[in-house]
């Protein structure tokens, strides 16, 4: 397909470009297959602005014509009467910057609305910008990505004595959304995994994503066990979880549905796991939204974020309505309590909800930057996402296809990653010398996810990551984002180590809308950024002194 | 000592509530004639809490326990203190003694009246010239050609509740100025507040004049006429009235309200919507009560923090700083600002303006100025407002709470642009209920004369002074472009958050603690001292002084970074920094 055939008008000239935090400029309008660019013809400046048409997630456009003429038109005689008439095209995008761009010539706007339109919600992966992003310092023949299972395998050595790494799913027939090397107990063999897989849905097995080494304990995540209504059973997946807790006295299965949605799911051919089957283990149900309730809850925060009114009752109510802060309160707190199990307790755990893709990879990941220092460096920190989200599946494609802006309807959008980035911003909020990297990146992230000239987010699974070559024909974000000058402006300028957990506070007077995202067009961030800056000003030059 | 019948109680628990504290800890509970004192039992630490007599907002005695008699004492900083004794007696005593010594009937019963901190008569003296007033309306480049010192208040014979010390518009004359104070509630006639040199126009202050339905002065509209004149480079004003505009209208009935535009010439009058001390009051009583809820949910915390409209009129004080600040600013036109007396909102919203305005306001002396000039001098009610002595509860509003915490919400969006930190405010705020310093007794200057307060007690300035290295922010820039110049602050809904500093102590968390703040000061002193010694040194072949950099290099690292989260450790912890600052 060619994208020319979306593109009616490709330049205008005389556009006026109205963005935030800056004066409206006057300059011309280009549209490519991937992009929109506005460059600023005024005396000596030339500004421009290049955004990818993938980060606009809704358009509004209004056109009037001087000559009185309304919006409907055909086309005989029509650059004749066109002459007096102009547009506006109002761009919303997924990093929540709005634009309005004012057009002259109602045929050229509606020409360029038609060409976003379209040509940001294609959905076919292989003509995505990623696969035609070459900048110059990169190559295609760097190392993508940072770790492979294998490789964080052979790095834990303490593993190796009762875990195994297992290529059962080598094929990805097991489980698609798998990775192909998955951490099992050592004594569960590839014959009893399959069957294992058969009992749980989506055939996402238990599998080790945590291992605590002061104690032992780890954390497992997978899928619901497909108990149905006639509460099935599966020897093979008791084995499984008792060779987890093996020569301890039990295991907590975090389930994070309530355990009514936890019966109801039995009628859909879900389920939990009963404590006749598994004796050992110990079921404790917190409740998590997640699938469209979130979406939603993004959806009001952005509206209230928006809201002119300047009452303040209004905001605070607009804001509570929204519940956003709640879904983080819970995220946080239930993350908390997996880790108490883990690093209090002394205890297994078992993550999982429905699917396994969403709520538990939340947790399992904030518990993990609760308790264990490695992930909390700026590279361990994206090894983390590496492993907890695109290794294990978190279907990044569907989840953020759109954003709060959209009218389309809802399919499977969800922003669960922005939900986990948000709650990791509190964490670093909360204690701010202990996170190796700083709010940028987390912004970044948080942009990147929905729209991104790197090819790391395209596709759901690795599988599909491989089907479609992602690893040979893009660019990986992690590794840009570890390029030298980049490192220094993701990293904390304040970082320092500690061994000890890092337990947040999940009252609500302690967790903040994250501002520098939610708010980030506003002046308000510019002087925050401002003060970031100068945190790193000042630790740099009392680093030259204290090596002169 | 009459009042205490008690002195010791042994076998006491006491449960820190602010601190977040979950066990109790057993000691022994001292009265004495300013304090009461908690010793704990446990040898090892042997933990001091000492809670001032005149910093106890109530004490509450409810229903006892097995455990014994329970007391809970709040204190006007938020702190809250559960006490369990184990005889009612001695319960029934503590409490009778408590009610009446956070209760002092006469001033001379004040902690600042036997406080005595180590300082010798002269040094006393000159505690009480540490700010001066006139050496500040000088700075701002007055007296000039346009407004003038005024002694028309001396003996406050116009005014009583002014200082005796005023600037007014050049044109003004005694009998304009005597006149107009007689159409003014309370006598408060116009006087200048803040001078802005940049565009020569003036923000000015007084009460709202006794106009009624239809009444007006002759003397009041040339009095505002000659604030007109005083800015040429307008041909007119702006009449702040920062009310309500109905509570402006309701007041006309009782032969006060505002200015009627069509007997002043050129003025524009602006109602801002400042709710009065009574809403201020039960509002704060509201986000004190969303402060202490034990484990709400967001939605009950959100809906606490809307019910409470705390936030929304810290917006209204922050909004009418705003508009005067961009009147005088932007437009170049002079403001008269008032309320009803003119000595709480005016005062708040004279500060906020001037804070936005002026640059030297955001400094830790200069902020100091303007609470002496907009507040201790033109009479804000201080005793009054802040229940220094039992009286009227209805007279009790947290008014200067509020501007702190608009200069708080400023320094959250300007982080570069205060020289103080959040501690400096909270400590201000302390100072100003503590009554251990003289600086804050009573309702107006005439009173403190006649208090005789200079030679009786302590000014609180200089020690603050001397204690500013706790209070410095460390980002403070002051070549910043959001440093320099008129603030111009978002007051969208969204800038406003809960001051958890002021309301709650502490953050509800495990260790480990962390102060980014602590750390950079501890990195920018240092970074200080390598620069003096690196020019002290220069002569000093480079490799020869590297092993002594290296030994500062690690100073300010271990301790400051993490602290346990046990407040004694942290305090100690503070008192070692400025111990081993000293022995250098």
């Amino acid at each position: 397909m060619e994208f020319s055939e979306h593109i009616k008008t490709a330049n205008v000239e005389d556009v006026v470009l109205r963005q935030p935090l800056h004066p409206p400029s006057r300059g011309t309008l280009c549209i490519t297959g991937h992009h929109l660019l506005f460059s600023d013809r005024e005396e000596g400046s030339s500004r421009q602005v290049l955004l990818l048409l993938r980060n606009i997630d809704a358009i509004e456009k209004s056109v009037e014509n001087l000559l009185g003429y309304s919006g409907f038109f055909s086309n005989a005689g029509l650059s004749e009467r066109m002459s007096g008439s102009s547009g506006t095209i109002t761009i919303k995008c997924k990093d929540l910057r709005v634009l309005q761009l004012d057009i002259p010539g109602m045929e050229q706007c509606l020409n360029i609305a038609h060409s976003i339109e379209t040509l940001s919600c294609l959905d076919c992966v292989s003509e995505m910008y990623p696969f035609f992003y070459r900048p110059a310092d990169l190559s295609l023949q760097d190392q993508w990505g940072l770790s492979t299972p294998e490789k964080h395998y052979s790095q834990m050595k303490e593993l190796c004595e009762r875990w195994r790494l297992s290529s059962v799913n080598r094929d990805y027939s097991v489980c698609p959304s798998y990775p192909s090397a998955v951490i099992v107990p050592n004594s569960i063999d590839d014959s009893t995994l399959k069957k294992v897989a058969k009992f749980r849905q989506g055939g996402r097995f238990p599998v080790l994503c945590y291992y605590h080494k002061k104690n032992g304990m780890v954390i497992m995540r997978s899928s619901q066990p497909l108990m149905g209504a006639n509460r099935k059973r599966c020897k093979e997946d008791e084995l499984l979880l008792q060779a987890v807790i093996d020569g301890s006295d039990k295991g907590y299965i975090i389930d994070t549905r309530s355990s009514q949605q936890a019966q109801q799911a039995r009628m859909t051919g879900g389920g939990f796991e009963s404590k006749s089957c598994y004796s050992h283990w110990k079921r404790l149900h917190r409740q998590m939204d997640r699938g469209k309730a979130l979406q939603e809850s993004l959806i009001k925060l952005v509206e209230a974020c928006g809201d002119e009114s300047n009452n303040m009752d209004r905001w605070l109510s607009k804001l509570e309505n929204s519940k956003w802060l709640s879904h983080v309160q819970t995220a946080l707190s239930t993350a908390g309590l997996l880790a108490e199990c883990v690093e209090r307790d002394g205890h297994s755990v078992l993550v999982h909800g429905s699917e396994g893709t969403d709520s538990s990879l939340l947790i399992s990941t904030l518990a993990q930057l609760i308790m264990d220092p490695c992930c909390r460096t700026l590279d361990g920190f994206l090894a983390l996402l590496e492993r907890e989200w695109l290794q294990a599946g978190h279907p990044f494609q569907q989840r953020c296809a759109r954003s709060a802006y959209s009218h389309a309807r809802l399919q499977q959008e969800s922003p669960v990653f922005l939900l986990l980035l948000d709650c990791v911003w509190q964490l670093w909020r909360q204690f701010p010398l202990a996170l190796g990297f700083s709010e940028a990146l987390l912004i970044r992230l948080a942009t990147e996810v929905y729209a991104s000239d790197y090819g790391t987010f395209l596709c759901n699974s690795d599988q599909e990551r491989c089907a479609m070559g992602i690893k040979d024909k893009t660019h990986c974000l992690f590794q840009a984002l570890l390029r030298p000058g980049e490192r220094d402006f993701y990293s904390n300028p304040l970082y320092e180590p500690t061994e000890l957990a890092i337990w947040p506070s999940v009252h609500p007077q302690s967790l903040q809308l994250w501002r520098g995202f939610f708010l980030r067009w506003t002046q308000q961030a510019r002087h925050l950024e401002e003060a970031q800056e100068e945190i790193r000003n000042m630790l740099i030059e009392w680093g030259k002194l204290a090596l002169s | 000592m009459e009042h205490i019948r008690t002195p010791k109680v042994e076998n006491v628990r006491l449960l820190d509530r602010s601190l977040g504290q979950r066990k109790a800890s057993v000691g022994t509970l001292y009265l004495s004639a300013t304090h009461t004192i908690f010793v704990e039992n446990n040898p090892e630490t042997r933990k001091e809490t000492w809670v001032l007599h005149s910093m106890v907002s109530s004490v509450d005695r409810p229903p006892a326990t097995p455990g014994g008699s329970q007391l809970v004492l709040r204190c006007k900083d938020f702190r809250v203190y559960q006490v369990l004794i184990p005889q009612e007696r001695d319960c029934a005593d503590v409490h009778a003694s408590l009610v009446r010594l956070s209760r002092p009937e006469k001033y001379s019963e004040l902690y600042c009246l036997s406080f005595n901190p180590n300082v010798n008569k002269e040094e006393r003296e000159a505690s009480w010239s540490f700010i001066d007033l006139m050496a500040d309306y000088k700075r701002m480049g007055v007296p000039n050609n346009l407004w003038v010192a005024t002694a028309v208040n001396s003996e406050y014979r116009v005014c009583d509740t002014y200082p005796s010390e005023l600037f007014v518009p050049k044109s003004a004359t005694t009998g304009i100025i005597v006149g107009s104070s007689r159409f003014r509630s309370r006598g408060r006639f116009p006087a200048l507040s803040y001078f802005h040199q940049d565009t020569l126009a003036a923000v000015c202050r007084c009460s709202q004049p006794l106009s009624g339905f239809s009444g007006r002065c002759q003397e009041d509209e040339l009095m505002l006429q000659a604030v007109m004149k005083s800015n040429p480079g307008s041909d007119y004003i702006y009449v702040v009235d920062t009310r309500p505009k109905l509570n402006a209208m309701a007041n006309r009935a009782a032969g006060k309200g505002y200015e009627n535009e069509d007997h002043y010439t050129n003025i524009k009058l602006q109602f801002i919507g400042i709710e009065n001390i009574h809403v201020m009051r039960s509002s704060q009583q509201k986000i004190i009560d969303v402060g202490e809820m034990r484990a709400p949910s967001m939605s009950d915390f959100l809906w606490g923090l809307e019910n409470s409209g705390w936030l929304k009129h810290i917006k209204a004080v922050l909004d009418a700083g705003a508009f005067i600040a961009r009147a005088v600013a932007d437009e170049g036109v002079s403001v008269l600002v008032h309320c009803s007396d003119g000595w709480d909102r005016t005062a708040q919203a004279c500060s906020v303006a001037s804070i936005l305005l002026d640059p030297y306001y955001r400094t830790i002396r200069g902020f100091m100025v303007l609470i002496e000039r907009d507040w201790v001098s033109f009479g804000h009610k201080f005793s009054h407002r802040y229940a220094h002595l039992d009286g009227d509860p209805k007279e009790v509003s947290p008014v200067i709470d509020q501007l702190l915490e608009c200069v708080w919400q400023l320094s959250e969006q300007f982080p570069c642009a205060f020289e103080f930190n959040e501690r400096f405010l909270i400590t201000l705020h302390t100072y100003v209920y503590s009554c251990q310093y003289g600086s804050f007794l009573g309702n107006c200057q005439k009173e403190r004369r006649d208090l005789r307060l200079r030679e009786r007690t302590h000014s609180a300035w200089p020690q603050l002074w001397k204690d500013r290295s706790d209070y410095a922010n460390p980002l403070y820039q002051a070549e910043l472009s959001q440093s320099q110049g008129v603030l111009r602050p978002n007051t969208s809904p969204y800038c406003f958050k809960m001051w958890k500093g002021l309301y709650n102590h502490v953050e509800k968390s495990a260790p480990p603690r962390q102060s980014p703040a602590d750390y950079l000061a501890a990195v920018r002193e240092e970074s200080q001292q390598l620069e003096e010694e690196l020019t002290n040194h220069q002569e000093v072949p480079p490799g020869g002084t590297a092993h002594h950099h290296h030994q500062h290099h690690q100073h300010p690292q271990p301790g400051s970074r993490q602290e346990d989260s046990s407040s004694d450790r942290s305090a100690n912890h503070v008192g070692e920094a400025v111990g081993s600052e000293e022995d250098d």
